[in-house]
């Protein structure tokens, strides 16, 4: 028996395997960084906080993804969906003369119902999510272009405020050639993406609702039997990612503080790479939002590294994004090959 | 009844009724949709402008018709991969340069590498779905958003222009044609896959792979090089569409070419009656649907709606032709009917 | 109600469209007894127990259960198991991605302040598994432990749910004979704490291992109840199959043998781990085999890895002399094989293609893709075992899902006979058909084997193995024990050597 129990420490398993390669590739990537662009300065602390300010919509839309994927879905609208928050944002308190408060309120409940209605398509009428979503992005995408077609500059007093709003840190600072110490600091945004991850971590660890995603993800027929509600189950998944994507476009407009319409184009992929990348297994039943952090920090760094070399385009971001979504998703395929072998 | 049973089960009744639904629109909304004029021997209207812009998406809807059939799964890519065809043929032709009054290279050799290029595409979609087995769409999700960029780094994310007359033919009219060209290769691409259907066990291999692949498996078929086959075979039909694309603006538009076809496509093979589960599958269906959505797109035109509003419409009708067929509606659809008549027959009781 | 009995049921009556699934059947369970209900296909067995658990209706009689002093029926699974019937099946329904204690505890989660209480569920987790004599981490995910593990974890957890009776459905199909053992442990433990255990198996030699007593049922209706000890071996096998046990008038085959002395097919120690273990097998040309056991014996399993359908992991295969190493089934097609597969749903129509595909599609995948048969050869091939086989359909162009069942089996036997072969496998070729059309499948054996055809011959029906068979091969167990020659052939003989063991 004391045998069986090495066995299975050891099995520990194909995927915390894949979950530190991610973990170690991004220090790695982070260390040659502050290698290679060390006189342009990638060492400094504010540097690392910048990873976290511009990616801080990505975080939790990411942790969204996370959770639909794990039911063994996908949503392949959120990069959309970002686009159409931002521009209702724009449009509501540019044209409309709405206020900050109240706007970014009709943006969370929009995307709220936006994931209602996906979860509903996927949980009841047991469409296949991809296309149900893919038919989502269409949709939202074609809504941006219907509220407006120019771009919308947000000027809203209020809203520029949270978006400019420093929070110096106390230490990592610096004394810059004046003598003056410069502290870092980073945006609320960052707090409110680190609290959602937070959130999202507890509710899928220690509640009913959370551990019944992974069952429904591990074991669709299983969870049934054992007495879960499986449609209720998808059905709230979906509907938070939806609003965690509305609470992403939200913390994503206050970066980019505008509106147009092909904002945001391929931020899916980001989302669905970073969650992938962080440990979350196509096949559902596997993953952590905290690995997820770690696939929107690689793929931060990967623009950092394309913003200090200054040559490269930022195409590259996008296919570097794509070949390591490539390289994990045929690792996973492996493992799970690998193991279905072993069973046998 | 028994009779208008009988025509709807028709394969094509469904595609064909919303070709003959679309066109209605079309008439009233523009009275001189069927008028054909003729200057200097080509023939100009409406209706062939239809046909001619629905070009690109038949040769896609062909493509897409297979993929679906043989693995349940939708090759989402195909926008993009068209972009990508584009760009390199451009790029070959020009020399590497931004924009050329004259061929660098012979027009053949740009011709076959977008051709190339989009078998290879292909191909590697194909090795994921059927050999790596991953779902379709997350492995054809690569190429969709990674496409583009290529494509960008090919025209170091600029336009290439390739300003030479020859160039324009393949998007425009040959002389002493009556039609535009992209008419005739959508047609010849039709019927050399209808051909290579029907002379080979290709088209019934595809079929039987995607109803029963155990099945399949045990008659002898190779399911993995079948599904890696239909996959290659969509990449080459999005190459040759993005050529058509590319020659139709004389340009390489990373950003633009292929937009949004990829769902065009998808709702042209489920509007033409197939089943975005697989198996059976009608390529004529498909090639009605893509014909019906062009209209679709031309009549939405027509009222001014503008090009990136108009997948919210689209979006909507795939939601729904989707729905539709979905099993869980018609037990809903049953439940309910049942409702009804158990209502129905409480009522009589009433009565009495 | 006697004091010690847990569970009965009386004249229990099912019926499906067109069948009586179950006529009268009475059962009962006693506590802290473990009790085999044994049948063939179609005894009805798997209705009991649907019957029972709640996953489907009966239409009369009654259950009663120990401490409820009504009837009661079950209308789903969740409904029973309050009652205090738990069920585990042979495919374990657990989510393999969960941790050993979250299996136990999901859905009923020990809970701290709204928040899932992870440290006693672990604890209670363990001290429940330790109780049953399994000593694993329960905190590591279910898929890291083996088969059987699993499987006497999904026991833990019926039985902490509800202890009264529980119901093993084959739990034993997939595991190795030291697996078996430790499951066998278990199960004694729960019957020393009381539990009532009903174990559904093919399995005769884990019936007398661990069985108290035993129901037999036969086409839905009950043969009796008996002591495991007034039962040998024998005994139960005919009681199972319907025959007398001193009935011994087979029904010889008529006609000189057609059987040649070249050897087509040699298998030498040739096995599929987990499925059957190495046998040997030589067959000659122009010999009808037949394969017998019970069910799940290891039949099909032995010509699929001849077939390639699953591919050998040992051994060596020669066909017609020479060495053959299968990677698909098409290299066996190539070699003159042809399957008809137990399964004809899942294996053998292609649902939605015609009957003329159908019929072709082997000998076109033979040919490869690129020959295509010309409409007429399809056509003359099909109407030609249309008429050969008297398929019954509307047209050629007709899906085959269209047809009844006995007409698919006839176009798959149709599709295999087109492409001419030299060996043909047929897995049950004669389950859920009707009578006539397996006299004439039957006839049309023995015909193929006069013409010079090999033919493999798998059936659960020993008077169709004995009309149409000249050497029978005996499996038990997942291992082939012995064969039969034609002279030793007899139901008598037959049901001894399935049965096995000392009796």
């Amino acid at each position: 028996m004391g045998n069986k129990k090495m066995k299975s420490k050891k099995n520990i398993d194909g995927n915390a395997f894949l979950l530190l390669i991610t973990i170690v590739l991004f220090f790695a990537m982070y260390i040659i960084g502050v290698i290679a662009f060390h006189q342009q300065g990638f060492g400094k602390t504010q540097n690392f906080l910048n990873l976290f300010i511009s990616n801080a919509g990505l975080i939790v839309i990411a942790a969204g993804m996370t959770v639909v994927m794990i039911t063994g879905g996908i949503d392949i609208s959120v990069g959309s969906v970002v686009a159409l928050t931002c521009m209702m944002l724009a449009w509501m308190m540019e044209n409309k003369g709405m206020g900050a408060i109240p706007a970014a309120v009709i943006v969370l409940v929009m995307g709220l119902v936006f994931g209602f209605v996906q979860g509903w398509l996927v949980a009841y009428l047991k469409l296949q999510p991809f296309i149900v979503t893919l038919a989502g992005m269409f949709f939202a995408r074609g809504m941006t272009a219907i509220i407006s077609q120019d771009m919308i500059s947000i000027k809203n007093e209020m809203f520029l405020s949270w978006a400019k709003y420093k929070i110096y840190l106390p230490f990592g600072g610096y004394v810059n050639r004046k003598g003056v110490m410069i502290y870092p600091y980073i945006y609320p945004s960052v707090i409110i993406a680190l609290l959602v991850l937070v959130v999202v971590f507890i509710m899928l660890k220690y509640t009913k609702f959370g551990r019944s995603i992974y069952a429904v993800g591990g074991n669709e027929q299983s969870a049934l039997l054992m007495g879960l509600n499986v449609r209720k189950t998808k059905l709230k998944a979906y509907i938070l990612a939806g609003f965690l994507t509305g609470l992403g476009g939200f913390l994503f407009c206050l970066n980019t503080c505008s509106g147009f319409v092909e904002q945001a184009k391929g931020f899916e992929m980001d989302a669905i790479a970073s969650a992938v990348i962080g440990g979350t297994l196509l096949t559902g039943g596997v993953g952590n939002v905290f690995g997820s952090l770690f696939g929107v920090l690689i793929k931060g760094t990967i623009e950092a590294f394309i913003t200090f070399q200054g040559t490269l385009s930022s195409w590259w971001t996008k296919i570097t994004i794509a070949a390591l979504l490539c390289f994990f998703i045929i690792l996973q395929s492996i493992f799970a090959s690998a193991k279905a072998k072993k069973k046998k | 009844m028994e009779k208008l049973k009988k025509i709807t089960s028709y394969r094509l009744f469904l595609p064909l009724l919303c070709l003959a639904i679309v066109l209605m629109i079309n008439i009233i909304t523009t009275p001189t949709f069927f008028q054909i004029s003729v200057k200097n021997g080509v023939l100009y209207g409406y209706i062939i402008d239809v046909i001619n812009r629905a070009s690109e998406l038949v040769i896609l809807a062909v493509g897409m018709t297979l993929v679906v059939s043989s693995s349940a799964g939708t090759d989402i890519s195909v926008g993009a991969v068209m972009a990508v065809a584009g760009a390199v043929c451009c790029f070959v032709l020009a020399g590497g340069q931004q924009a050329v009054n004259a061929y660098s290279n012979p027009y053949i050799l740009g011709f076959l590498a977008a051709l190339v290029v989009g078998v290879i595409c292909g191909c590697f979609n194909g090795f994921l779905v059927a050999k790596m087995k991953i779902q379709p769409m997350v492995a054809t999700l690569i190429l969709f958003t990674a496409g583009r960029g290529i494509a960008q780094l090919v025209t170091k994310g600029q336009i290439t222009y390739i300003r030479v007359d020859s160039f324009k033919l393949l998007g425009a009219n040959i002389p002493g044609l009556p039609l535009p060209t992209p008419i005739f290769i959508a047609i010849a691409v039709v019927i050399i896959t209808v051909i290579i259907l029907k002379k080979t066990a290709l088209g019934m291999y595809i079929q039987s792979v995607g109803i029963n692949s155990r099945a399949s498996r045990l008659v002898g078929l190779k399911s993995t090089m079948i599904i890696f086959l239909t996959y290659a075979f969509c990449g080459l039909c999005a190459g040759i569409a993005g050529m058509i694309a590319t020659s139709r603006i004389y340009s390489a538009d990373a950003n633009n070419i292929g937009l949004n076809m990829e769902l065009d496509a998808i709702l042209a093979v489920a509007l033409g009656g197939n089943s975005l589960g697989g198996g059976k599958f009608s390529l004529m269906g498909s090639v009605i649907g893509a014909y019906t959505i062009q209209a679709l797109t031309t009549t939405l035109y027509a009222m001014s709606v503008s090009a990136d509003q108009i997948p919210v419409y689209k979006a909507i009708v795939v939601i729904v032709i989707v729905a539709l067929q979905s099993p869980e509606f018609a037990k809903i659809r049953k439940k309910i009917a049942g409702k009804f008549h158990s209502e129905k027959a409480e009522s009589k009781k009433e009565v009495a | 109600m006697e004091q010690d009995i847990v569970l009965t049921m009386r004249n229990i009556d099912k019926n499906f469209p067109g069948v009586k699934a179950l006529q009268n059947v009475d059962f009962t369970l006693r506590r802290g007894e473990i009790h085999a209900l044994m049948g063939e296909n179609g005894a009805g067995k798997s209705t009991l127990i649907k019957v029972l658990t709640g996953v489907e209706e009966f239409e009369t009689g009654e259950i009663k259960i120990e401490g409820i002093d009504h009837p009661i029926i079950n209308k789903s699974p969740q409904e029973a198991q309050i009652h205090g019937i738990s069920t585990v099946y042979q495919e374990v329904n657990l989510c393999p991605n969960l941790s050993v204690a979250e299996n136990l505890f999901i859905g009923r989660e020990p809970k701290k302040g709204g928040m899932i209480d992870w440290r006693t569920m672990n604890k209670k987790s363990k001290a429940l598994l330790e109780g049953l004599d399994i000593h694993i981490d329960v905190t590591a995910a279910l898929e890291n432990y083996s088969l059987a593990l699993q499987q006497m974890i999904a026991i833990a957890r019926a039985v902490d749910m509800s202890a009264k009776v529980l119901i093993l459905d084959e739990p034993t199909s997939s595991l190795d004979d030291g697996e078996v053992e430790k499951l066998f442990h278990l199960m004694n433990r729960l019957k020393e704490q009381g539990v009532g255990i009903i174990f559904v198996t093919h399995f005769l030699e884990q019936v007398y291992a661990v069985c108290d007593r035993i129901t037999v049922l036969r086409n839905g209706t009950l043969v009796g109840e008996y002591k495991i000890e007034d039962l040998p071996r024998v005994q139960l096998v005919a009681k199972m199959m319907g025959k007398d046990f001193d009935d011994l008038a087979a029904i010889k085959k008529e006609g000189a043998s057609s059987v040649k002395d070249e050897v087509i097919i040699d298998a030498r120690q040739l096995g599929h781990k987990g499925t059957i273990k190495p046998f040997d097998l030589k067959i000659n040309k122009g010999e009808v085999i037949g394969l017998t056991g019970l069910l799940g014996s290891g039949r099909s399993e032995l010509a699929r890895s001849i077939y390639g359908a699953d591919k050998p992991d040992s051994g060596e295969l020669y066909v017609k002399g020479s060495k053959f190493h299968a990677n698909t089934p098409l290299d066996a097609m190539m070699q003159g094989m042809a399957y008809l597969p137990e399964d004809r749903k899942a294996e053998g129509i292609i649902a939605d293609l015609s009957v003329r595909e159908n019929i072709i599609i082997a000998l076109q995948a033979k040919r490869g893709m690129f020959k295509l048969l010309s409409k007429k050869e399809q056509e003359e091939f099909t109407d030609k075992y249309i008429d050969l086989l008297q398929i019954k359909t509307a047209d050629r162009e007709t899906p085959i899902k269209q047809l009844s069942g006995g007409n698919q089996q006839k176009v798959i036997l149709g599709r295999w006979l087109l492409t001419n072969p030299d060996f043909l496998i047929l897995d049950e070729p004669t389950r859920g058909i009707d009578i006539g059309t397996k006299t004439e499948i039957q006839k049309l054996v023995l015909q193929l084997a006069d013409e010079g055809m090999s033919v493999m011959f798998i059936s659960s029906e020993i008077e169709e193995m004995l009309r149409t068979c000249s050497r029978m091969a005996v499996l038990r167990d997942g291992s082939k024990v012995g064969e039969l020659k034609e002279e030793e052939l007899s139901q008598d003989s037959i049901m001894k050597a399935i049965a096995g063991g000392a009796n």
